[in-house]
């Protein structure tokens, strides 16, 4: 085991594929020479040449639609976009070709791809680098989306989605990049698809993913000293979602909350509750709780800022509901 | 016989107009072959639209009727394992490359033997096993990821070389200025193929484009361009040598503009209402495959007989595929309306 940051968990899961497959390679802006303004793929393009670590034009539409079009010819490449919030600009490669080409081709190719974008909210970017937009792709057949917390959840996870034979969004919240963590030294994986419970516990269910599951770790650990036990789920998934693993949680608890760090309306929060409820209504004791970010664009000023966000506060208050 | 005034006609308003010739290593059985093609072409998308009438197919089918030099001026050049990017317009594509007639009439009828297994239809036609990448339904889309299969050639140092395809009204679009950017940087193996049909399905391109030769974006990218003749077969076989041959070597990208007219609509079903059709009547005369018969015939190459066999032949195969498509092959199993969603069998509900 070695403690690492959940972004030298990225640099190790994209080093070691690299070198295992040679149809993977990594193309984007600033990936190459600069090594992504995180850091995490410096050195990459020394060690694998500027074939295999492709610095881009900034032309998000475009080269995301080459890398899709490499995938439809039997390469697996990654392509990073510098914000997710820019993911607006290759949406028509990634949703119209991406995620329908296996379907409409009649299983004929697949699309080996997986698209990285940082995401949420912090730092005071300011509204057009700090969004929370992998709902929008949950909502799209044909693709799957991960969105890992932990060094050991997203080096393992980021592994299966690059050995994936399906277009993977990967959303890496830019705030867990620093968060350090064991990663074993060893080759591994984890199964896309498979939720995380992070906390046992009894009396309610807190379903979250990515940076909002250390915000209800915190709720949880808080809510623990007042005798409130709550179960705390990371899914890592959000497509396809582990829904077994939180219908046990609900049959246990008969209460739950879930929590996204997106704007709450139109949100994966709602889905998720609709369809525990669809999957198991009488199993609840309580109306069903969501927790999200205010319905406002993210803005630059750090008390505006923080306001739009769920708070600790937020999640113990949700919880508490379930038991009014 | 040719109409000599509407020629004349012709070469006032047609700037791309340009004589026939047979250029050099282009023998008499390629030419044929190349003619043959053309037919094929022709015979199944004449075929389509009665097919749509009697609602044996259905959705929208796009015809390149008028247009099938470019494609077989080009594709026929192509190995197996060339890519080919295609458009909404792309049965010509599939053919030139090698397709099966048999497979795509079935997928028009979107039964199960079908290319694309009843998924698909006109506008997705695709055939992965001679790199054929695909028909698509959104104009411009699909040229970017026939860029990426030159990217993996370019990578990977093979000889393989990608023809995409992509009309006028593609041309606007801001990704293919972008795929074009990114081929010039890295002199990536593409051959970009510009069929100007002028009509950008009811709009005139020059209302809606400043600069109306096409050709010239692709040397403001650093690309070698050029326009031809694109109901000419002789000048777009003999323009695309050279540029497949650049790609090839590894020498980087080529820009053909075809300029060619749009005679019908842009669908099967569109009756042109919003464009006056007449000005396409002197058009008809330049047609490529009546044009590339006469000159066949003039030039003593080929007797008028062998070219009516060829044609007859194209009609037959065209009605042995429908035969097939119609009587021999199934619906899709309403049991396997998941699969394809995802690869190697998932389902994901």
């Amino acid at each position: 085991m070695s403690i690492i940051t959940l972004r030298e968990s990225i640099t190790q899961a994209l080093r070691e594929e690299m070198a295992r497959d040679e149809d993977v390679f990594i193309m984007g802006c600033d990936v190459g020479l600069r090594g992504n303004p995180f850091g995490i793929t410096k050195g990459l393009m020394n060690e694998f040449g500027e074939k295999r670590v492709i610095d881009t034009p900034i032309s998000e539409a475009a080269f995301t639609g080459l890398g899709v079009g490499a995938a439809i010819a039997g390469m697996r490449p990654l392509v990073e976009i510098l914000y997710c919030d820019w993911l607006t600009l290759p949406m028509d490669n990634i949703v119209n070709t991406a995620a329908k080409t296996s379907y409409m081709f009649g299983g004929q190719a697949n699309v080996p791809i997986v698209i990285r974008a940082p995401f949420g909210v912090g730092g005071g970017v300011a509204a057009q680098h700090s969004q929370n937009n992998e709902n929008w792709f949950v909502h799209v057949p044909g693709l799957k989306v991960i969105a890992p917390s932990t060094p050991y959840d997203m080096k393992g996870l980021l592994k299966s989605a690059i050995r994936d034979n399906n277009p993977v969004m990967c959303f890496e919240h830019k705030r867990n990049y620093s968060i350090k963590g064991e990663v074993p030294d060893g080759e591994y994986t984890i199964p896309i698809g498979k939720a995380n419970i992070r906390k046992q516990g009894t009396d309610c269910t807190i379903v979250t993913y990515s940076y909002m599951t250390y915000v209800a770790e915190a709720a949880a650990a808080e809510l623990e000293k007042d005798g409130i036990s709550c179960e705390v789920i990371d899914l890592r998934s959000l497509l396809p979602l582990d829904y077994e693993t939180v219908m046990d949680s609900v049959k246990k608890t008969s209460r739950v909350v879930v929590v996204t760090e997106a704007p709450l309306r139109g949100s994966i929060a709602g889905e998720i509750v609709g369809e525990i409820l669809d999957r198991g209504f009488d199993l609840l004791d309580a109306p069903p709780q969501r927790v999200g970010s205010k319905n406002s664009p993210v803005a630059y000023n750090e008390g505006l800022e923080a306001l739009c966000t769920p708070k600790k506060e937020d999640i113990i208050a949700a919880v508490r509901k379930t038991f009014e | 016989m040719k109409n000599t005034n509407c020629i004349e006609e012709i070469k006032k308003e047609f700037d791309a107009y340009a004589e026939m010739y047979v250029p050099e290593g282009l023998d008499r059985e390629e030419q044929l072959r190349m003619y043959s093609i053309m037919w094929l072409m022709r015979k199944f998308e004449e075929a389509v639209k009665p097919l749509w009438m009697a609602n044996k197919v259905h959705g929208y089918y796009h015809p390149y009727i008028t247009e099938e030099a470019i494609a077989t001026g080009i594709i026929t050049q192509l190995k197996k394992s060339d890519y080919v990017g295609s458009t909404h317009r792309g049965h010509g594509h599939l053919i030139a490359k090698g397709g099966d007639i048999n497979k795509m009439m079935a997928e028009l009828f979107g039964k199960e033997e079908g290319y694309n297994k009843g998924r698909g239809g006109s506008m997705h036609i695709s055939d992965m096993s001679i790199g054929m990448l695909g028909a698509t339904g959104i104009v411009g889309a699909a040229t970017a990821p026939a860029v990426g299969s030159a990217l993996k050639s370019w990578i990977k140092g093979t000889d393989d070389v990608t023809v995409v395809f992509f009309g006028d009204g593609g041309s606007n679009a801001g990704s293919i200025c972008e795929a074009m950017n990114m081929a010039a940087a890295w002199k990536l193996p593409v051959v970009f193929v510009c069929e100007n049909n002028q009509w950008a399905i009811a709009t005139d391109i020059a209302r809606v484009t400043g600069e109306p030769d096409l050709y010239k974006r692709g040397t403001g990218f650093g690309i070698p361009s050029c326009r031809v003749d694109g109901f000419n077969i002789y000048q777009i076989w003999d323009t695309a040598k050279t540029a497949i041959a650049r790609a090839r070597a590894g020498e980087g990208p080529s820009f053909i503009e075809c300029k060619t007219m749009r005679m019908l609509g842009h669908h099967a079903t569109d009756d042109s209402w919003y464009r006056d059709m007449s000005v396409c009547d002197k058009y008809w005369e330049i047609e490529p495959i009546k044009r590339m018969g006469e000159f066949l015939v003039g030039n003593k190459i080929a007797t008028q007989e062998e070219l009516d066999a060829i044609e007859a032949d194209a009609m037959k195969q065209v009605e042995a595929s429908i035969d097939y498509a119609d009587n021999q092959c199934h619906e899709p199993s309403l049991d396997t309306f998941y699969d394809y969603i995802y690869a190697d069998g998932e389902v994901i509900k």
